[in-house]
């Protein structure tokens, strides 16, 4: 039986892996050709804790994303979902932890032939066939108010914001009640107080559903309100995780700099 | 089945290659990279192995199957039914003179009738729904590449191959004869009218002389060799699809290619199969 190849043995979890340990991505290394984007990075997110990820743009945040979601391959390290490795996984198998996943896409990816209620119906459709049909438009209409988006289930994403547009890409990602949320810039595009709504459902989805998320973002705000932890990456490094106070008394000069703009 | 975890990223995105090779050196720069040739069969190759491997396992997506046989197959049918009448009314109008000249006038029935069915409708219905269809699902596979919205199928666990590409090659094949026969109807039904226009002929003895002595062997091979076609067309568009990069530049390049090797392959498989079809059904 094939299986995914393993990585490097002793690129094995350096950490404890217990079963609160929701995502650990040990000392992974990413290269697109001659251009080296994740050079030996450690995250680990405990469930029902939030970790904002910051850095400026190109440093490999969203390839973090992608590796964590296994649409792309480490070179090297391991990614461990839950006490699973994702190298030596069969696509079933993956299959299976991605259900536990919801992703939203930095442009965040709608389907445009579907509608907004057949986008978020989606993976309800291939994934909760014990669902009824009034059962799934039920739930799409719940997620729709959650965003902030309700009424819209007919129109075509070709005709919202890319704001609005962000959050339709929430509701699809939160369509299966996921333990793990990846989001890539979740309030980009978004006004200050639909950012506030949607770190405002961050939040609750932590405390009512211990609910573990890796947020991407260069919103500094949303990521202080929202983070437990921050992990600031910068050319292929994670140079400082902590919380927002560890990130304001550090004394490296690219925190320092990060932090003034 | 169970498959190993693969990237479908990592298949067939690299593209040809841009620099010269060591074949390329060997043998001079020509232009053609030889490499690059080489390695797109393989890129097919593994991309025909992925599909097949998904299609072989539940579930079958018959949803998105049933919409993609109404894109492919009731869309087409204008296109088809046109090009065919087209081809009816040229051969009457070319067959009618030369035959004329060979004082063999009374065949023409059964010239255009053994021309459409045999040969020109199905090649011009692979070709002309290889142009319709290929650059439609090349277009809309890319389009859906560049915008991540086939990574988002993968992100919630749904096998694109399974969703996107077994749904569309299958529709093609199982649609290419359906089109054929409509293709054959309108070509036959033109060439008689363009013939009855000429002298007087009903249409039932347009068809009587037209098939007599045709058997089942003579029409029926060359109506399902267009499944052939099909399988060419949805397996080309969705591989140059699913393979784009490079944003709208990319999504029409992969329209145009699609349509072009779409086409290319319906032509050089027309001639296999033709000597195929003669060697079984002689």
């Amino acid at each position: 039986m094939e299986t995914y190849p393993e990585m490097t043995n002793d690129s094995k979890a350096s950490v404890p892996q217990t079963s609160e340990v929701a995502v650990a991505v040990n000392n992974v290394y990413k290269s697109f050709g001659e251009h080296k984007v994740l050079n030996g990075v450690s995250l680990e997110v405990n469930q029902g804790e939030t970790l904002a990820v910051l850095g400026r743009s190109g440093t490999g945040k969203s390839v973090l994303l992608r590796l964590i979601i296994g649409l792309t391959q480490p070179d090297a390290g391991s990614i461990v979902i839950q006490g699973r490795n994702l190298g030596g996984l069969r696509l079933d198998e993956l299959g299976q932890v991605r259900t536990k996943m919801g992703f939203l896409f930095q442009h965040a990816a709608l389907y445009d032939s579907l509608t907004v209620g057949e986008n978020i119906g989606f993976p309800l459709r291939h994934h909760r066939k014990s669902m009824s049909k009034s059962e799934q438009l039920d739930k799409v209409t719940q997620l729709l108010v959650e965003v902030g988006m309700e009424g819209t289930q007919n129109k075509m994403p070709s005709e919202l914001s890319g704001g609005m547009q962000k959050r339709i890409g929430l509701a699809r990602a939160l369509a299966l009640e996921p333990e793990i949320l990846l989001l890539d810039e979740p309030t980009a595009g978004l006004d200050p107080i639909g950012s506030g709504e949607i770190d405002d459902l961050v939040i609750k989805l932590k405390e009512e559903h211990r609910m573990a998320s890796i947020v991407v973002t260069h919103d500094m705000h949303s990521a202080r309100t929202i983070a437990d932890h921050l992990a600031l990456l910068n050319k292929g490094n994670v140079i400082i995780k902590g919380t927002f106070a560890d990130l304001k008394h550090s004394d490296d000069p690219f925190v320092i700099k990060f932090l003034s703009h | 089945m169970n498959t190993p975890a693969r990237n479908v990223k990592s298949i067939g995105d690299a593209g040809l290659a841009q620099r010269p090779s060591q074949l390329d050196r060997v043998f001079g720069y020509t232009g053609v990279h030889f490499e690059g040739f080489f390695e797109w069969f393989g890129r097919l190759g593994i991309f025909l192995w992925q599909t097949v491997k998904a299609g072989v396992t539940p579930p079958f997506e018959w949803r998105e199957f049933v919409h993609q046989l109404d894109e492919i197959g009731s869309k087409s049918v204008p296109l088809v039914a046109l090009a065919g009448a087209a081809i009816g009314v040229v051969l009457s109008m070319e067959a009618r003179v030369n035959l004329a000249r060979f004082g063999a006038k009374a065949l023409l029935p059964a010239a255009i009738v053994f021309a459409v069915v045999m040969e020109m409708g199905p090649i011009i219905t692979g070709l002309v729904v290889g142009g319709r269809v290929g650059a439609g699902i090349g277009a809309e596979l890319a389009s859906m590449k560049v915008t991540e919205q086939i990574d988002a199928i993968e992100a919630s666990a749904i096998n694109p191959y399974r969703l996107l590409v077994v749904t569309r090659i299958l529709a093609c094949i199982l649609v290419l004869p359906l089109l054929t026969l409509v293709g054959d109807l309108c070509g036959v039904i033109m060439g008689w009218l363009t013939q009855a226009l000429a002298e007087s002929i009903s249409l039932h003895q347009f068809i009587d002389t037209g098939f007599q002595g045709a058997t089942f062997n003579a029409f029926l091979p060359p109506t399902f060799k267009t499944a052939v076609f099909g399988f060419i067309i949805g397996l080309i568009s969705c591989f140059e699809g699913m393979r784009t990069e490079g944003g709208a530049a990319g999504v029409g390049r992969a329209a145009t290619s699609s349509v072009v090797l779409s086409s290319l392959f319906v032509i050089l498989a027309d001639v296999v199969l033709v000597k195929l079809i003669l060697i079984i059904f002689p």
